[in-house]
């Protein structure tokens, strides 16, 4: 079963000059075709301006599609009858923490999705406290949001999703903004939702530590899926990478590095362990 | 530091009156504020002073932090004392002095005229002291709601003012931000005559409105994200009810207001010329 599908998605808009006038059209997304089955956990990388972050936004029905069709659990997303139950599906989490908590207490804010819903108040309660605990945030559920820490706010975002039930999630650079332990804190919390509830989860990044335990990684180019594989596949391709303009984590680089020295190392070596592994053999 | 800045000047206690439903408090804030203006005798004054010492005492919040409330209205205060002191006439003279005459209706007013001033004012910052800004946002938003009969979005309006309850920190930061960021590139906000200080507020306004906007954006997509469609079809989390500690307070607040009202009319005494 399909969690997300699309066909030939096309993703234009219009370019104006200063004064508003329409000069021309820019194809944000050209062609994509995805296939993302349920409970896999996809991660898609990319430059700025790849439409990595245009395409996230198609998969909750913030933008609907110019051309071709996404279908979000077997519903067509251009359907607005079908708008509020797409949205439910799949939940989203935005990239700048400040800007998308709504509540003045991190309850408050958990609770907001359910209550856009119409959940009873009682159930409301029990999602709130159960989606906080998940995340690990439930101590602090009497604070207030602009107290917490960058990974804290993302990680309350979080559970404000989880609170919806969504059978997919929507991360749209979720740790861009965030410090290095900020990062490893959000990207900890989504790892453990998946495996608790089995969620889809889509990971809009360009951060390549985080793909690592991908089931599959998408790359986009120019509006274009341009690679598509496994983690080890895609990290293999150093070369193919790198040409578009992306960093490979550090392992892998010097992996590459040395078997292009001519060392008998595997390719697409993802983890520090695998390399040592992979050195200790060559004696 | 800024971000510190509470704004309604809530003070978080677990008091009872902490704990009555915001839709009381509103209400019988409103009565506190009739009944002042409904009576104006000292045996009124004397019941309505009772009245919210009790309540002052049964919220915990200190009485200087409520006393710190009356500070900005000093000066209207001290106007309109020496306003009614020397130009309201009648009764027996008490004070002569070239132009300025005080007399005891003239005493007698102003004095009444003071305590009716602070009464309100305290009355009022007890109901911000212990309302939370979202409780009093969903007591008005359950309170007006009536009014989405004639077509006034009542839980728009609310929804907007939590909203931007929540942004006033998160934009007192950001203004602190590029205040540094100008001051970096040598802007001078101290110094020159207040229109050149005007002026000087430019560079931080525009980003601060562009930023804003942006803001605005990015949370309209979130919240849409989040199935927010209006206040259709949305349950509570917090939903108010009425316990019977709200329904007693409904009652005490009624029989104070009719017992200075009648303590005015049918039991006033005089203490010289009050």
């Amino acid at each position: 079963m399909e969690m997300i599908h699309a066909e030939k998605l096309i993703y234009e808009y219009d370019r104006r000059d200063e004064d508003g006038n329409i000069v021309g059209t820019n194809r944000a997304i050209d062609g994509v075709d995805i296939d993302i089955p349920q409970g896999s956990f996809v991660a898609v990388l990319g430059h700025n301006g790849s439409g990595k972050s245009t395409l996230a936004k198609h998969m909750n029905a913030i933008l609907v599609p110019t051309g071709g069709t996404m279908w979000v659990d077997g519903r067509d997303t251009k359907d607005p009858a079908e708008l509020w139950n797409v949205r439910q599906t799949a939940g989203m989490v935005f990239q700048n923490p400040d800007n998308q908590i709504i509540g003045t207490v991190v309850e408050e804010d958990v609770g907001f999705g359910p209550e856009n819903l119409g959940v009873p108040t009682e159930e409301i309660w029990k999602r709130v406290e159960d989606s906080l605990r998940s995340v690990g945030m439930i101590e602090y559920r009497k604070a207030s949001p602009n107290k917490l820490s960058g990974g804290q706010k993302q990680r309350v975002a979080i559970a404000g999703v989880i609170a919806m039930e969504p059978k997919c999630i929507v991360l749209d650079e979720p740790t861009a903004m965030l410090d290095p332990n900020g990062r490893k804190e959000v990207i900890r919390a989504v790892e453990k939702l998946r495996k608790e509830k089995k969620v889809t989860v889509i990971l809009i990044t360009h951060y390549m530590e985080e793909v690592i335990d991908a089931d599959q990684v998408f790359v986009m180019d120019g509006g274009h899926i341009v690679m598509h594989g496994t983690p080890r596949e895609i990290f293999s391709r150093v070369e193919e990478l790198k040409s578009y303009r992306m960093d490979v984590p550090q392992v892998t680089m010097l992996a590459e590095e040395l078997r292009r020295r001519g060392l008998e190392i595997p390719g697409g070596i993802l983890r520090r362990e695998e390399l040592v592994e992979a050195l200790c053999r060559l004696r | 530091m800024i971000r510190d800045i509470t704004i309604g000047q809530y003070y978080p206690a677990e008091s009872r009156i902490h704990r009555l439903d915001p839709r009381v408090k509103i209400v019988c804030t409103l009565l506190f504020l009739v009944s002042l203006f409904i009576q104006n005798s000292l045996a009124g004054y004397v019941i309505a002073t009772v009245f919210l010492g009790a309540v002052i005492r049964l919220s915990e919040v200190p009485l200087k932090y409520i006393v710190k409330g009356l500070k900005p209205i000093v000066i209207l205060l001290l106007f309109t004392v020496a306003m009614n002191l020397f130009l309201t006439q009648g009764g027996g003279r008490l004070v002569h002095f070239w132009i300025f005459t005080i007399t005891e209706n003239g005493l007698r007013t102003s004095v009444f005229m003071a305590v009716r001033l602070m009464y309100l004012v305290a009355g009022s910052s007890i109901m911000t002291f212990t309302t939370s800004p979202n409780g009093l946002t969903d007591g008005m938003e359950k309170l007006l709601h009536p009014l989405n009969k004639v077509n006034i979005p009542v839980h728009e309006v609310a929804m907007m003012m939590s909203i931007a309850l929540r942004f006033i920190p998160i934009l007192l930061e950001e203004t602190d931000k590029i205040m540094k960021a100008q001051m970096a590139r040598g802007a001078d906000f101290e110094s020159g005559n207040i229109i050149q200080r005007a002026k000087a507020m430019i560079p931080i306004l525009v980003p601060l409105f562009v930023s804003a906007f942006r803001r605005a954006n990015d949370l309209a997509m979130a919240m849409e994200a989040r199935c927010y469609h209006g206040g259709e079809g949305r349950t509570k989390m917090k939903p108010l009810k009425y316990k019977a500690r709200d329904r007693m307070t409904y009652i005490i607040t009624v029989v104070y207001v009719a017992a200075a009202f009648a303590a005015g009319r049918f039991a006033d005494f005089k203490l010289w010329i009050f």
